[in-house]
């Protein structure tokens, strides 16, 4: 290992590298082997990154939730399982942008519109802000656990919305198409290399994910440490300054 | 390829957001990294 690695450990490389390749073959497959849609022509290609993205995201607040569990319920609150649940959801905000921006193009295609405020759309942006106010309120004064604590009871709560996210399609009347591959009675039926291209692509993006929270995590830990270090030095100060031994 | 601008520009705009933030992920955590000791890096 070189002195400074980074956040880097030969686990993080080698998933890295793993990581490159499954998505040069996801390009290969989303853009040229996979068949284009009946319906929908060319268009589908933007499923294969619009869906594994809020795929993404759903897991990362999922994770955000249970970290948040995890932390709130321990005798032995330990701020690694805050630190995983922060960089869990800063990842999941990247990608709920990445399929709200995704979704959009792909709706311009299909339905004519950039936006309508749908169901499915209304709620994901909602869910968008919801933890953009979280990670703001990680950021508010105080202590490392006076932020965990709030944060992990807002991250309780947000994760409610998901279901609500989710189960939209069929709550309300909605643009959004229903489910077409997690119900075996769906109207829309996937050819076997566009299921699989799907399927690549959720692999691959739950794997970069994996890989972003590693790092994203220590680099959290790095900046806690830091954080502490600075207090430590201005509290030595104040009590130079006040003559306390 | 039809609405290859669209298509691609989904793709093309995922990449470059989850490389943006991954790059900065790397730079930030290797420029703290500089200045720690061993101790505050558990993973090394």
């Amino acid at each position: 290992m070189t002195p400074n690695s980074g956040t880097g450990t030969s686990a993080t490389r080698r998933l890295g590298v793993l990581v490159i390749v499954l998505v040069i073959s996801l390009a290969l497959f989303g853009l040229q082997f996979s068949a284009e849609d009946v319906v929908q022509g060319s268009t589908v290609r933007i499923m294969y990154v619009h869906v594994p993205s809020i795929w993404t995201a759903y897991i990362a607040f999922f994770l955000t939730a249970v970290c948040s569990g995890v932390y709130l319920s321990r005798r032995q609150r330990s701020l690694a399982w805050d630190r995983v649940a922060g960089a869990s959801a800063e990842i999941g905000v990247l990608f709920v942008a990445v399929s709200l921006v995704t979704g959009s193009l792909w709706g311009r295609l299909t339905w004519g519109t950039y936006w309508v405020w749908d169901a499915r759309l209304t709620s994901t942006a909602f869910l968008f802000i919801t933890y953009v106010g979280y990670l703001a309120v990680r950021r508010l004064d105080g202590t490392h656990r006076q932020r965990a604590r709030r944060s992990s009871v807002m991250a309780l709560l947000a994760v409610l919305e998901i279901p609500l996210v989710h189960f939209s399609v069929n709550l309300w009347r909605s643009l959004h198409q229903d489910a077409s591959v997690a119900d075996p009675n769906a109207k829309v039926k996937l050819d076997g290399l566009m299921l699989f291209s799907l399927f690549l692509g959720l692999v691959t993006f739950t794997l970069l994910f994996v890989w972003l929270v590693l790092h994203r995590q220590r680099t959290m830990l790095l900046e806690d440490s830091f954080a502490d270090r600075g207090l430590d030095v201005a509290i030595a100060e104040r009590r130079n300054e006040a003559g306390v031994q | 390829m039809d609405h290859a601008a669209f298509i691609l520009g989904s793709w093309i705009g995922t990449a470059v957001a989850v490389i943006a933030y991954a790059a900065w992920v790397l730079r930030r955590g290797r420029a703290l990294s500089k200045h720690a000791s061993t101790e505050e890096k558990p993973w090394t």
